[in-house]
């Protein structure tokens, strides 16, 4: 089973969910966490552990200047601006490149091939028994999220049980992390701010038709209108957290609430089943 | 015109509701644009009321001529984001995920793919107490926010170019949507909170800050939650000679202003309100001093 | 020489713009008879890459020192690589009040 845990604001509490839910599943089953907000990844926060890392690469060209004549047909071919050609020199510029091969194709004397270069690396560690965390970190700067995280759900991709932590908001990289999962957990904040952005992370996932539930997260009570949207759209409110400075203080410190208050670790699996459910997988 | 934008690095630390907050206590004349546009929520604080709305053209997508496709495939097997699946009788591009490489459209035999701008998302203009916002919608998927971002300043500078301040609620993350915001503006206001995500992200997005021009200027909303890390914090920005100018506590006056859809400064006196409001002098300050050095 | 100013308008007038990539306009100057011509920016709200692109406008027309208030690393690049000298000026006034300081060598030399 593949899960996503996303939101569409930012800061409503995802990767405490995540890490909360697969430190709980991993007391009785394998699971694998995956990292996919990897532009400021944090699961290895909660987990330290020593990892090994490898890189992750996308092929970029490089031009042989004894084939060149600087005609600039790869220039006028590149929709992203990443090739430059001067009169006796061509600038290539990595970061807007979008490794589409574009420019290798188009050359007319075959003077361009393709290499990799690195845009990031994936970090894979056994934090504890039955769990494994992989997190895919971007380099600082680089716009090639979605590389990464299409790489980070590859080393997951034969691991039976799989959570993904996504990246907040509900552009490309929060697309590419939903796409293909069973089901997904939304997290929100029972603020207006929180539904407004609940609703844009509602509508991604109905798109690439990952069915969701909500998690209600630092709650004062007050929740009616996240309450009301839910059932308005069939949405099942699967966990409510409430708001405790006891709780933010664990969190805030990198330390994992079902770890130190165990009696949350029933809860977590409650969650869980309800996830199964959402998915379609009986357990 | 001093540009100054308010962004976190990590999302949720309260860049929104200090940004409105702002926009109530700067003395002076602003323009107020909402970068975050793939969740754009100053305008649930300041009560817009809309002007009107373009819309956003994204990258060119490619488009597959089903009468002219001879389902060769040289299209899907080129394409390398998976973006061209069987049709019945033809091929077809997913839009959601075409990249607009155009090179389905340079191989295809049969000339039966061109490159159309799709709109993914709208521009809207509207009036506010405080001056008029500039804000927008991104269709949920679609990329390019860095360029619709781009499309809101310019709208905002095109409009309002005779304000004092042009005051932005930037996006979280260090991805194109942040540095398209950054690019250009004068000081830059980073909100953080009190953890270790909240300092991990923070020194990530001022390594992206620091390769442009702009004055950096740093904040701790809700540091009473985490008193050692906020100490860490305001150690690690002295030792990087950035100001930390802001200090503001945990206080759920600030939900409940947000509730109702008004700045927390606007709710009656509250200690964040205090807070807001001396981190609002201290940035008054470094803008006048900002002004001064450019003259 | 050719001399270029990032601008807001197509007048000495108008007010120089800080960013170079984006600029509406490029004034370009010709600093024996101060004749001048505005071109307008096609890149100004293209997609990425518009540094690089802005720069081989400069290229083909020839220029020789470039004022603007914010030059981003791309373009800078070629820039460089194209020989093309460039000044900051980033006080918010006109195209004029640019190349007054530049021509009584006020202006900082960043490239």
């Amino acid at each position: 089973m593949r899960l996503a845990v996303a939101s569409g604001k930012g800061g409503t509490g995802k990767s405490m969910v995540s890490a909360n839910l697969a430190f709980t599943v991993s007391c009785t089953e394998p699971v694998t966490l995956v990292d996919c907000d990897v532009e400021e990844p944090n699961l290895h926060l909660f987990f330290p552990a020593p990892a090994t890392t490898t890189d992750v690469t996308v092929p970029v060209p490089v031009v042989d200047k004894t084939l060149c004549d600087y005609c600039g047909r790869c220039e006028d071919a590149c929709q992203y601006g990443a090739m430059t050609v001067l009169r006796d020199r061509i600038l290539f510029f990595p970061e807007l490149c979008h490794s589409c091969g574009g420019c290798t194709l188009v050359c007319p004397k075959g003077a361009i091939h393709e290499q990799p270069k690195r845009i990031g690396t994936i970090a894979t560690s056994s934090p504890r028994h039955n769990l494994k965390l992989i997190s895919g970190m971007l380099d600082t700067g680089d716009p090639h999220a979605v590389p990464i995280i299409k790489a980070v759900k590859e080393q997951a991709v034969k691991d039976p049980l799989v959570i993904c932590d996504t990246a907040p908001g509900t552009s490309c990289p929060v697309v590419e992390t939903l796409a293909g999962c069973d089901a997904c957990i939304l997290v929100t904040e029972s603020t207006p701010f929180g539904l407004h952005d609940l609703q844009l992370a509602v509508d991604v996932a109905d798109r690439l038709g990952v069915p969701a539930g909500i998690v209600i997260n630092r709650s004062d009570g007050k929740d009616q209108a996240t309450l009301e949207f839910c059932t308005d759209h069939d949405l099942e409110v699967m966990m409510t957290i409430p708001f405790d400075r006891e709780i933010a203080a664990i969190q805030s410190r990198g330390n994992l609430l079902c770890r130190q208050k165990p009696e949350w670790q029933k809860a977590f699996f409650a969650l869980f089943l309800k996830c199964s459910t959402l998915a379609g997988v009986h357990r | 015109m001093i540009r100054l934008a308010v962004i976190s690095g990590k999302g949720g630390t309260g860049k929104t509701m200090i940004t409105a907050a702002l926009a109530q206590l700067l003395p002076e004349s602003l323009v107020l644009a909402d970068c975050d546009v793939d969740a754009a929520n100053l305008e649930l604080l300041l009560d817009p009321k809309l002007i009107y709305t373009e819309p956003f053209m994204g990258m060119k997508s490619a488009v597959i001529d089903p009468t002219l496709c001879v389902q060769c495939g040289e299209c899907q097997e080129h394409c390398r984001f998976a973006a061209v699946e069987r049709d019945v009788d033809a091929y077809r591009v997913i839009p959601l995920r075409c990249e607009g490489c155009a090179v389905c459209a340079y191989v295809c035999p049969a000339t039966a793919i061109i490159m159309q701008p799709r709109q993914t998302g709208e521009i809207m203009y509207s009036e506010t107490k405080r001056g008029h916002l500039v804000h927008a919608r991104l269709v949920p998927g679609a990329g390019n926010s860095g360029l619709l971002v781009h499309a809101v300043k310019k709208m905002a500078l095109e409009h309002d170019r005779d304000r004092d301040y042009f005051l932005i609620d930037g996006p979280p993350g260090t991805g194109c949507p942040l540095i398209s915001t950054i690019s250009g503006v004068d000081v830059v206001l980073i909100v953080t909170e009190p953890s270790i995500s909240g300092l991990h992200d923070l020194k990530r997005v001022v390594a992206v800050c620091r390769q442009f021009r702009s004055r950096i200027l740093v904040a701790v909303n809700r540091f009473d939650l985490d008193e050692a890390l906020t100490d860490t914090i305001q150690q690690w920005c002295s030792e990087e000679n950035i100001p930390l100018i802001g200090k503001i506590p945990f206080d759920p006056v600030v939900i409940e202003s947000v509730r109702n859809g008004v700045p927390v400064t606007e709710a009656g006196a509250s200690p964040a309100a205090q807070a807001i409001q001396i981190l609002e002098s201290k940035l008054e300050q470094e803008l006048r001093h900002y002004r001064d050095q450019r003259e | 020489m050719k001399i270029c100013i990032t601008a807001q308008g197509a007048t000495l007038d108008t007010t120089a713009e800080d960013r170079f990539g984006r600029a509406p306009y490029f004034i370009i100057v010709e600093s024996e008879n101060g004749s001048f011509e505005a071109i307008q920016n096609p890149y100004a709200d293209g997609g990425g890459g518009v540094g690089p692109k802005a720069a081989q406008i400069l290229i083909a027309h020839d220029i020789k020192a470039l004022i603007s208030g914010q030059v981003g690393g791309n373009a800078r690049e070629v820039l460089v690589a194209a020989g093309i000298a460039m000044y900051t000026y980033r006080a918010g006034g006109s195209v004029k009040d640019a190349l007054d300081q530049f021509t009584k060598n006020t202006l900082e030399r960043s490239g």
